[in-house]
């Protein structure tokens, strides 16, 4: 990450969150406005963050992965209809239905992987029509089944959609159990303690995603395994001869990707809402593309990306919050529709490649062929 | 009599091509169908009534096959608008987008001229001028893709679907706001009703079908023509097949990505232009969901080629409008149609897997379509 995207993420980060300081200042202290700001930052860029992952698995191996956004649907649906199957129609107890779900959620992202390798890998089609297939497939499918299931004349739930076991639950870090005593009776270092833990406090997959953020630096950038991947990626003629297995080497991490794209989908379902409506992912999945394409196809470029990509999502959020404590000459941050485009006009600029270019891997999106 | 026996052999070629061209797609087609069925058998359902049922909804009687044909009108304009940008060599997943932007500002100049001017306008001026309208804002909004892809290297897929999410809020801005239909008991997200002389009349008395429709035809064969017997097709052709070749042969290569992304947008706003101004008289919120991935689907299954796209768009159309008559009879929910077409989808771009089920040998070049974020 060179200085200048760096700079550039942290200014608009800055931007975003100097700006719901200001609006929110007489509402909350700014301590609390900008820890909370922080968690939702954090919560919302989960599934950014494990898109841009696959991404980054699959087109350092060489395979444009287009169909982050259809794999995350998919996933979602089935972790969502898992954790929901586990729960009323064979009676598991909550917490053991939603980790179902959670395994199944990462399982279809590995199918949907799966079926990109074989498309992409073994039939050579054209790496973005495969994506886009997918894509496509992934409505299809997840609208299809999704009225079948609840709807359909042999629905074991007869014509209602029952209510999910719900979702993961926050992690709780003794933060506060461990400087409150240090307060002593003091308020304002009471409070300041508790917004430590606002942060602190994430739910298991936006907790895993960073910590999957670091492990795929390390096995991309110092393994053999990372190597291999990325030898394959940028000259796999010559990675050949030397004895790595392009096709396999290929096949394995699309197939990460897809789990990858599958934990993301899961995060929708199974750890933010316990609910599915169709073509619930808006874009997400593309703009993870755009996050890896930004974080020069590195795992901490892209996390650092999708950062910035939740921290605008978060400002909407807190926006529609302090509604009533806009000033009337910002108007236009009412309106949730306004505010909503920043991701997607941030994503075009960020690909128009001013704030520096991006390499790709040299054979990203080239089908191998002996 | 040799001439006449060469031009028979060129006709039997052009008909041997034609029906190799299209032996792919149909057999894609019918190994969907296939698994279709056995898909609805397995979820309980009866493949063969629910069939019956999709044809004779799209194909069993007038009205059926008007209402058929009001569907294939916007497909093969979108349709065409991703063919046309795959002929350049670039990827339009925006149809949407431009197709929602050309309907808005259609729907926009069908209602408010009147007022603006202060009276009535004769239908041969406004109906023009909103169809044009509505053709140039779908221009202009991929025409930003188009320039962004030349000038930065910003790849047009990401790009294109970014256009389509800036599309659908700021449209829901303007639907909910600005250009809100006011009359008392309308709650939902629509222009007002468009002006009398902004409206395409039907052909037939009764029947939906619309001037639309023809018009679609008219302009399949104009976007052929233009393909294959002007300069500009010839350039948008070179340099999607080979843009550095382009460059050598001296074409202006920039311009022409802008061109291809703005005649393709075009064709997109037509499609919006002639749902407003044929069909429902006003934009609503959420109609032009879904078309921008049918247009691509439809491209794929034409092959690109105008005629295939033609053919494409009424098979999608009628599968879209037999949906409704499928469920009557069988119950099945009509997202089973979104379902099929995927599959179809997905055996067109698969050709390999086609090829290797019904054993039939791969011949002549890899048609490449897109190209990865480096071109």
């Amino acid at each position: 990450m060179d200085w200048k995207r760096f700079s550039f993420i942290l200014l608009i980060i800055i931007v975003l969150f100097g700006t719901v300081v200001l609006v929110g200042r007489t509402k909350s202290s700014a301590i609390l406005i900008v820890t909370s700001m922080l968690a939702t930052t954090i919560a919302v860029a989960t599934p950014l963050t494990l898109g841009a992952l696959s991404g980054v698995f699959c087109e350092r191996s060489g395979v444009v992965n287009i169909g982050i956004e259809g794999m995350m649907l998919t996933a979602a649906f089935f972790g969502w209809l898992a954790a929901i199957y586990m729960f009323h129609v064979f009676g598991a107890d909550k917490c053991p239905s939603i980790i179902v779900g959670l395994i199944a959620a990462v399982v279809t992202g590995g199918l949907m992987g799966l079926l990109l390798a074989v498309l992409s890998i073994t039939y050579k089609v054209d790496q973005i029509i495969g994506g886009t297939v997918i894509n496509i497939l992934a409505i299809g499918l997840t609208g299809f089944l999704n009225r079948q299931m609840f709807f359909g004349s042999g629905s074991v739930f007869g014509g209602q959609i029952p209510n999910s076991p719900g979702t993961l639950l926050n992690i709780h870090v003794p933060f506060q159990e461990i400087f409150n005593p240090l307060c002593g009776t003091s308020a304002n270092c009471l409070e300041f303690v508790r917004s430590f833990n606002t942060v602190l406090d994430q739910r298991p997959i936006a907790i895993s995603a960073i910590a999957l953020v670091f492990i795929s630096h390390y096995i991309l950038f110092y393994t053999r395994w990372g190597l291999r991947t990325r030898a394959v990626g940028e000259h796999p003629k010559a990675a050949d001869t030397v004895g790595i297995d392009v096709i396999k080497m290929r096949y394995a991490n699309v197939l990460i990707g897809g789990m990858l794209a599958g934990l993301a989908g899961a995060y929708f379902t199974i750890e933010s809402v316990p609910s599915f409506e169709p073509l619930l992912t808006n874009g997400r999945g593309f703009i993870s593309l755009a996050a890896m394409i930004f974080g020069n196809w590195t795992p901490i470029g892209a996390w650092a990306a999708a950062l910035v990509f939740g921290a605008s999502q978060a400002l909407q959020i807190k926006m529609q919050l302090f509604r009533d404590a806009i000033p009337p000459q910002w108007a236009f941050l009412q309106q949730s529709y306004v505010v909503g485009l920043i991701p997607y006009i941030l994503t075009m600029v960020i690909l128009t490649g001013i704030i520096g270019r991006t390499t790709p891997p040299a054979a990203d999106g080239v089908p191998y062929e002996k | 009599m040799q001439s006449e026996t060469q031009s028979g052999s060129a006709t039997k070629g052009l008909l041997r091509s034609a029906l190799d061209a299209m032996l792919i797609p149909s057999l894609a087609i019918l190994t969907a169908v296939v698994l279709g069925g056995i898909i609805i058998a397995s979820v309980g359902g009866n493949p063969f009534l629910a069939y019956y049922g999709l044809i004779q909804g799209s194909f069993g009687s007038a009205k059926a096959l008007s209402e058929t044909a009001v569907w294939a009108s916007p497909y093969i304009f979108a349709g065409l608008a991703v063919a046309l940008a795959f002929k350049g060599g670039l990827f339009n997943i925006g149809a949407e987008g431009q197709l929602a932007v050309g309907a808005v500002f259609a729907a926009l100049i069908g209602y408010a001229l009147p007022t603006w001017v202060g009276g009535d306008i004769p239908a041969i001026i406004h109906l023009p001028l909103a169809v044009i309208v509505g053709m140039g804002m779908g221009a202009f909004w991929a025409a930003i893709v188009g320039f962004l892809k030349a000038y930065t290297g910003g790849h047009e897929v990401i790009n294109t679907i970014m256009m389509n999410y800036i599309a659908l809020n700021t449209i829901s801005f303007l639907l909910n706001g600005p250009m809100k239909d006011v009359n008392p008991g309308n709650v939902s997200a629509r222009t007002p009703l468009i002006a009398e002389s902004a409206r395409m009349p039907p052909i037939f008395d009764g029947l939906r079908v619309h001037w639309g429709f023809i018009l679609a035809l008219l302009v399949a064969y104009l976007i052929w023509w233009m393909l294959n017997k002007t300069t500009l097709g010839f350039e948008i052709r070179t340099v999607g097949a080979n843009p550095d070749a382009a460059k050598y042969a001296g074409i202006n290569v920039k311009r022409t990505i802008i061109l291809s992304m703005a005649l393709s947008g075009m064709l997109a706003g037509l499609a919006g232009t002639i749902e407003v101004t044929g069909l429902n008289y006003r934009h609503e919120l959420g109609f032009s969901i879904g078309y921008g991935f049918d247009a691509i689907a439809i491209a794929l299954l034409g092959k690109s080629h105008p005629l295939g796209v033609v053919l494409a768009a009424i098979l999608f159309a009628a599968m879209r409008n037999g949906a409704t008559r499928m469920q009557f009879l069988t119950q099945m929910p009509v997202d089973l149609i979104s379902m099929l077409q995927a599959l179809i989808l997905l055996f067109v771009a698969a050709d390999a897997i086609i090829r290797f089920i019904y054993r039939i040998k791969a011949k002549g070049e890899r048609v490449v379509l897109t190209r990865g974020w480096g071109g």
